[in-house]
């Protein structure tokens, strides 16, 4: 080995506090990129195997009825390669020993030959036999939420009728990947279960022989989508068509892309944090290791190494550390990807087979950010050692220069004894690096309080959202639009003290070239149950004669003003196109939505008084009675329990929420304590003659530490309210990034939130406090008398 | 040669006090002695010089006198305390109270002002002196508020030596206080360090390597390889001023 590379080992083992603590830092923002790049790319990867070795269709379409042979008419349509044609119904369960509703879809499968679309993969058991009557495949997240096995049996109850079904198998299938009941907020895997039965036996029960209600389709090469759509509209439109919809818009694969596209940015912020933050440190341990190194640089230059390979030798260094946190950061980020992979396989999509990727790309493309992190980090300082002429480099460096700082300079400086004064000063010569430090420091805080921002975050949203806004305990949809007579006879039954009617009409939004496809709700004017909230989350009354939308629909996604008028295309009955005046805007968090006065609803329909459904306010208590009771009742087609919904919701996200806490601890620590060790570290090795000196003058080592550790706490604490706007930076950008049509997150930070982040800090300083302490008592007393600096 | 000053009045001057004083270091398997023997009084009021060649113990001594390092046998003690059995806090206290250290290379602190760095140490002593009175003393009355950055070397050592008689310390260490000054400013040190000695009466030991400083002690102690050489009095002290090199 050449002389020169083994002084670098040595360099790297006499620093090894520090390039752990470096090491540790690239390591982070390395294992965010990992983790969120291969989980990326592995659910990609996933979805995309899955879709196509079961054939998910491109273009989806529900109607009322249609006679089969339509369907071979949409087969004929130009750019359309395969059709298949289902029967699908909204069903009730009924599962033994669980009291509370249940809803479900029911599919057909073809009774002949293999499904030609959204073929279903098969866990457990086996298809249904042709022709059999009462057999079904289960959902997988429905099953394992209940434990059905193939064999056990369970009651739908069908357009009003009661069946029993056989579980024969247990599937997943690219339809269904995220599961979520019509018009609920979260997936719920013990309320909502999808099912498939054989189409004959279903059509049977839900009189549709001969007839279809449901079509998918692939298209041609080349085909254009939307020209489809519109030429499949004008088919089915007859038939009660609710218009034919994109795989963009097919909800499984829409809630997918946004959780992809969320993953892609946090694949960007948080390393470009991490990152950063190493690069500073890097950049402040090279200046000092080449302070330090000045006259072995130039002992090396009068032997006459070229300067190049004296640069090089400190990029070597540099690179070596780098490469250490990489590979930390590779490891540690391949085990994070996995948890977070298996986390999303677990709770929120269903995969039949996860294809964990760590692509080769991801880890040069890792190493690439930190290396460039690194070597532009310390080029500088590197660039100076290499400049410096040898003799200069073997004189001693002359007693650095110090003067006043403001605060003394404006006459407070009696209040200050000599050590608090070498504190201020030392803090205020280099102002630069304090600041740095104040900021690395205020990284981590800020990193902190954002990983543990969520769960406060989500029980704000869960309580504007069912406390202030959705505040039934039980929203009822009936199986077809219905006199709002019925409201009476629901409010007759034992247990509900309250009943709001609701109308809801599925329509496309369209303003300009911005269209949504959304349901228009009709809500009573100042109803007590379902509100909607203005910006300062207050009940607003709707006013009567138009359309109330959220604010995301309004701003980000039709770009309309109060004031405008929105072209609102129905998509049920006789499929009027209106032209409704915005009114206003209202705030609301999960999901989106367009509200109206159900009366106003309804004499836009030309209809009378009519609900589609109903929100109830239910007696504690009461509840498995009323269930049993509404259960039976042949027009209630579904029931949706908030509270439950709610459980069921932090049951699901719990686990994710733990995992980021996890993570953003593990971060957030390894930041906190790479920027306090090092500038501790780098503080002692600087002013370690000086510490020691006044050992040798009669100070005791606390008041050494003092010294030392004041600088530190100082500079800690400046960094604990800079970190809380870091923080709320954060915050920011992760607002920003993440809205969807799904949820945006509410700008709220807890008390908790910083606490958590003031935590990490100190924490992190009182260890690197501890260690120095340790250090302090090493101090060679005897050695600083006789060297210079 | 012996300390021919009679037992009682030695016992009422003397500071320190040293019986068979010896000093091993272990390095690696190697086992150096710097000390190896060393029986020594020295007394208020006088200006002694160690001289001996480098390695010879003498910075070893000096450092086992001022309470930074313990020796390997032996017994010393400082007044009526022990110092062999003192422990890190007590030799802590021992130096703030009682020694005055003037470093090589100064070690003044950089971000403080001379009359910082010497309140720096009078800030924690018992009964010092003003820090301006100190630098008075040192000739230095009119650079109070200069940092080390702004000063020469000489003045810089000067400054260190305000700082070390500041506390009235009992004893003043110096290892080669000029060792790093032409001789010229050297002479300026010394003359510092002679007039402090003269005019507070402190126990002045200073270390060099220079024969030529010897002429203004009162006393001077040749160590070679551990043990002492050779004490002598100068009968005729010469004053810093009339000393080259």
């Amino acid at each position: 080995m050449r002389a020169l590379d083994r002084k670098l080992f040595r360099d790297l083992w006499h620093l090894r506090g520090q390039v752990l603590a470096i090491a540790a830092v690239i390591m982070g923002g390395v294992a965010t990129m990992v983790m969120s790049l291969s989980t990326y790319d592995s659910l990609t990867t996933t979805r995309d195997r899955f879709y196509s070795e079961y054939r998910f269709a491109e273009v989806f379409a529900s109607l009322k009825r249609a006679p089969e042979p339509v369907a071979e008419r949409l087969a004929a349509l130009p750019g359309v390669e395969r059709v298949e044609s289902r029967v699908m119904a909204g069903v009730k369960l009924e599962v033994e020993g669980f009291s509370d509703p249940i809803t479900g879809q029911l599919l057909s499968l073809p009774d002949v030959g293999e499904a030609q679309l959204n073929r279903l993969h098969l866990k457990r058991g086996r298809s249904v036999q042709p022709w059999s009557s009462d057999e079904v495949v289960l959902s997988d997240t429905f099953a394992d939420a209940h434990g059905f096995q193939p064999g056990d049996r369970l009651a739908a109850i069908i357009n009003g009728k009661r069946k029993q079904l056989t579980v024969v198998g247990v599937a997943v299938s690219p339809e269904y990947v995220y599961q979520i009941a019509p018009g609920s907020m979260f997936p719920d895997f013990k309320r909502y279960g999808v099912l498939w039965m054989g189409r004959n036996a279903l059509a049977a029960a839900y009189d549709m022989e001969g007839a279809f209600n449901q079509v998918s389709l692939i298209l041609a090469r080349g085909a254009h989508e939307q020209d489809v759509i519109d030429r499949v509209d004008a088919v089915l439109g007859t038939y009660g068509g609710t218009g034919a919809y994109g795989r963009k818009n097919q909800f499984s694969n829409r809630f997918l892309s946004e959780e992809l596209k969320q993953l892609q940015t946090m694949a960007t912020v948080f390393p470009a944090i991490f990152l950063g933050v190493a690069a500073f440190l890097l950049n402040v341990v090279l200046s000092r290791l080449i302070a330090l190194q000045r006259d072995q640089i130039a002992i090396l230059k009068a032997f006459g190494y070229p300067y190049l390979a004296i640069g090089a030798h400190y990029v070597k260094l540099v690179l070596l550390m780098a490469v250490l946190g990489v590979a930390g950061g590779v490891a540690l980020g391949a085990w994070f990807g996995q948890g977070l992979s298996n986390v999303y396989m677990e709770t929120t999509f269903r995969f039949p087979y996860l294809d964990y990727r760590l692509n080769a790309g991801v880890i040069l493309v890792a190493l690439g950010i930190s290396a460039f992190a690194a070597v532009s980090g310390t080029l500088f300082s590197v660039a100076r050692a290499v400049r410096l002429p040898p003799a200069e480099g073997m004189r001693p460096e002359m007693p650095v220069a110090y003067r006043a700082t403001l605060v003394e300079r404006i006459g407070l400086q009696r209040w200050f004894s000599a050590p608090t004064r070498m504190i201020l000063r030392h803090i205020e010569r280099r102002p630069l690096k304090s600041l740095l430090t104040v900021l690395g420091i205020a990284c981590a805080c800020g990193l902190m309080m954002v990983g543990n921002y969520q769960k406060g975050a989500i029980d704000f949203m869960v309580d504007v959202q069912f406390k202030q806004s959705a505040r039934e305990d039980l929203a009822l949809a009936f199986i077809e639009p219905t006199s709002g007579r019925a409201l009476y006879e629901l409010a007759a039954l034992p247990g509900i003290y309250f009943v709001e009617g609701f109308r809801d009409v599925p329509a496309i939004l369209r303003f300009g070239h911005y269209e949504h496809r959304a349901a228009l709700f009709g809500i009573q004017p100042e109803g007590q149950l379902h509100r909607s909230l203005d910006r300062t989350l207050q009940p607003v009354a709707l006013p009567p004669g138009g359309v109330v939308l959220t604010d995301h629909l309004a701003n980000k996604i039709l770009h309309v003003k109060p004031g405008d008028m929105l072209t609102v295309e129905v998509l049920e009955g006789r499929r009027p196109v209106l032209q409704v005046p915005v009114l206003g805007i209202t705030k609301q968090y999960l999901g989106v939505s367009a509200y109206m006065q159900q009366e106003s609803l309804n004499a836009l329909m030309r209809e009378g008084s009519t609900m589609s459904g109903a929100y109830l306010a239910v007696e504690p208590g009461t509840e498995a009675e009323l269930y049993a009771r509404l259960h039976e009742r042949p027009r209630v087609l579904g029931m949706v329990a908030n509270k439950a919904a709610i459980q069921s919701f932090y049951a699901t996200i719990g686990e994710f929420i733990l995992f980021y806490n996890l993570v953003a601890t593990l971060l957030a620590g390894a930041i906190g304590f790479g920027v306090v060790y090092n500038s501790a570290r780098i503080a002692l090795s600087e002013r370690g003659r000086e510490l020691a000196s006044l050992r040798v003058l009669g100070f005791t080592r606390g008041e050494i530490a003092y010294i030392l550790l004041g600088e530190l706490a100082l500079l800690t604490l400046a960094a604990i309210p800079v970190g809380f706007l870091v923080g709320i930076g954060l915050v920011g950008i992760l607002i920003v990034a993440f809205q969807n049509e799904l949820y945006r997150l509410p700008l709220l930070l807890t008390p908790e939130n910083y606490a958590m982040g003031a935590a990490v800090v100190i924490v992190s300083a009182l260890l690197s406090a501890l260690l120095l302490w340790l250090r302090l008592g090493r101090l060679d007393l005897v050695a600083v008398l006789k060297t210079r600096e | 040669m012996m300390d021919r000053m009679p037992t009682d009045q030695a016992q009422a001057n003397a500071v320190f006090v040293a019986h068979g004083l010896t000093k091993i270091y272990r390095m690696g398997e190697v086992e150096v002695h710097a000390l190896r023997g060393i029986d020594l009084t020295l007394n208020r009021g006088e200006l002694v010089v160690l001289l001996g060649p480098s390695g010879s113990g003498k910075s070893t001594l000096l450092n086992i006198l001022g309470g930074l390092d313990a020796p390997s046998g032996g017994e010393v003690r400082y007044l009526d305390h022990a110092l062999t059995d003192a422990s890190e806090a007590e030799l802590t206290r021992f130096r703030r109270e009682h020694v005055g250290f003037v470093f090589q290379f100064y070690n003044l602190i950089p971000s403080l002002t001379a009359r910082e760095n010497v309140a720096a140490v009078t800030e924690i002593a018992e009964s010092p002196m003003r820090p301006e009175d100190a630098l008075a003393l040192v000739g230095l009355g009119n650079r109070l508020d200069h940092f080390p950055a702004q000063l020469s070397g000489g003045e810089q050592q000067r400054v260190a030596i305000a700082r070390a008689v500041a506390k009235n310390p009992a004893v003043l260490l110096c290892d080669e206080p000029t060792g790093a000054l032409d001789s010229a400013t050297g002479v300026v040190v010394l003359e510092v360090l002679e007039k402090v000695n003269r005019e507070l009466g402190t126990l002045t030991v200073l270390i060099t390597h220079n024969a030529g400083i010897a002429d203004m002690a009162d006393r001077v102690i040749r160590l070679s390889d551990g043990r002492i050489a050779d004490i002598h009095a100068n009968a005729v002290k010469k004053a810093a001023h009339e000393l080259s090199w």
